[in-house]
């Protein structure tokens, strides 16, 4: 794949790259999310997880993805 | 005698005492002490997944949120727009509505910012979810939070995490004199008879995280802190006797010789 044509974006604060028309559900996939136990936010906007497959993503796409961990 | 059931937002909860999940040195040693706790709330947090390790274990795996109520916190929020932030994730992991607010305002301390606290009380109430709020132990701050919509009132014994146990008895006492809303005493417990000491003021429930968690045999501090939350809640229900300062015999002098 040529450099020129992937993207960049962050995903929790760190960079990545991908390749154009990559839907955010690629992504997750990609990081062997299990979709059931996390949430999304694309550019500080909650993603409903139900309509991941038709969101493609940008250039420069800030992406945080949360779980549940210990707390008080 | 038979006590009331204890219901927070129309739901009935078999455990007066509330775990915390947090400062446990695996999740095995977490899920096994909140067992032994009795717990059916445990209080949890929403922070970034590491996307560097995907195999690292989580929390839902060992703790499963059918068998046991989930409650979201916003720890390490100091704004109403970050807590809001961190409940709205919260609920899109599953649809959680019963949430605990914890907005802080003293990183030293970790006092409850109230303005921001009764701020986001209010647009948390207005967005559907039921609020669960972490306070300082201010009467009128209750009040106000209660007026906002919250469904419980959380205030503090003592700084989180201090384990100082209940430092202002009278205004925990004036609280409940106030308040229908359940009472739940929310940080700095240290010791079992600091739960009791909550329950016997008339508080519904307790909830603790680091007094568990960090003591040297945290299964055991589990079981007497289940055991001390039964123990003050049936010592309040069962009516004490009026302190005296003087001495009154147990044994009658009728028959002396």
């Amino acid at each position: 794949m040529n450099i020129k044509n992937k993207i960049k974006i962050t995903v929790n604060g760190k960079q990545m790259q991908i390749t154009p028309k990559f839907s955010l559900k690629s992504l997750i996939n990609k990081l062997k999310m299990p979709i059931n136990k996390i949430a999304i936010e694309l550019n500080k906007k909650i993603i409903d997880k139900r309509k991941i497959s038709k969101i493609q993503l940008k250039k420069g796409d800030k992406i945080e993805i949360v779980h549940f961990i210990g707390g008080g | 005698m038979i006590d009331k059931k204890f219901k927070i937002a129309n739901k009935i909860f078999k455990s007066r005492l509330i775990v915390g999940t947090g400062k446990y040195k695996s999740f095995s040693e977490c899920a096994k002490a909140i067992k032994t706790s009795g717990a059916d709330i445990v209080t949890v947090a929403v922070r970034r997944v590491n996307i560097s390790n995907k195999n690292k274990a989580r929390l839902m795996d060992y703790i499963d949120p059918k068998k046991i109520t989930y409650l979201p916190n916003t720890a390490g929020c100091f704004t109403a727009e970050d807590a809001i932030r961190t409940l709205r994730l919260a609920r899109e992991i599953g649809g959680w509505k019963l949430v605990k607010l914890e907005v802080l305002g003293d990183k030293k301390n970790l006092f409850p910012e109230m303005i921001e606290t009764l701020r986001s009380t209010e647009l948390l109430t207005k967005e559907g979810f039921k609020v669960m709020v972490y306070c300082n132990d201010d009467p009128l701050m209750a009040k106000r939070l209660e007026n906002a919509g919250a469904v419980a009132i959380m205030p503090l014994a003592a700084p989180i995490g201090s384990g100082l146990g209940i430092q202002n008895k009278v205004n925990i006492r004036i609280i409940r004199k106030q308040t229908k809303l359940p009472l739940i005493i929310d940080a700095g417990i240290g010791q079992a008879s600091d739960a009791t000491i909550a329950m016997e003021l008339g508080c519904d429930g307790v909830l603790i995280n680091t007094a568990i968690a960090k003591a040297r045999n945290p299964f055991q501090m589990a079981e007497a802190m289940k055991l001390a939350v039964i123990s003050g809640r049936k010592s309040f229900l069962s009516g004490r006797i009026s302190p005296n300062l003087f001495g009154e015999a147990s044994t009658t002098n009728k028959g002396i010789i």
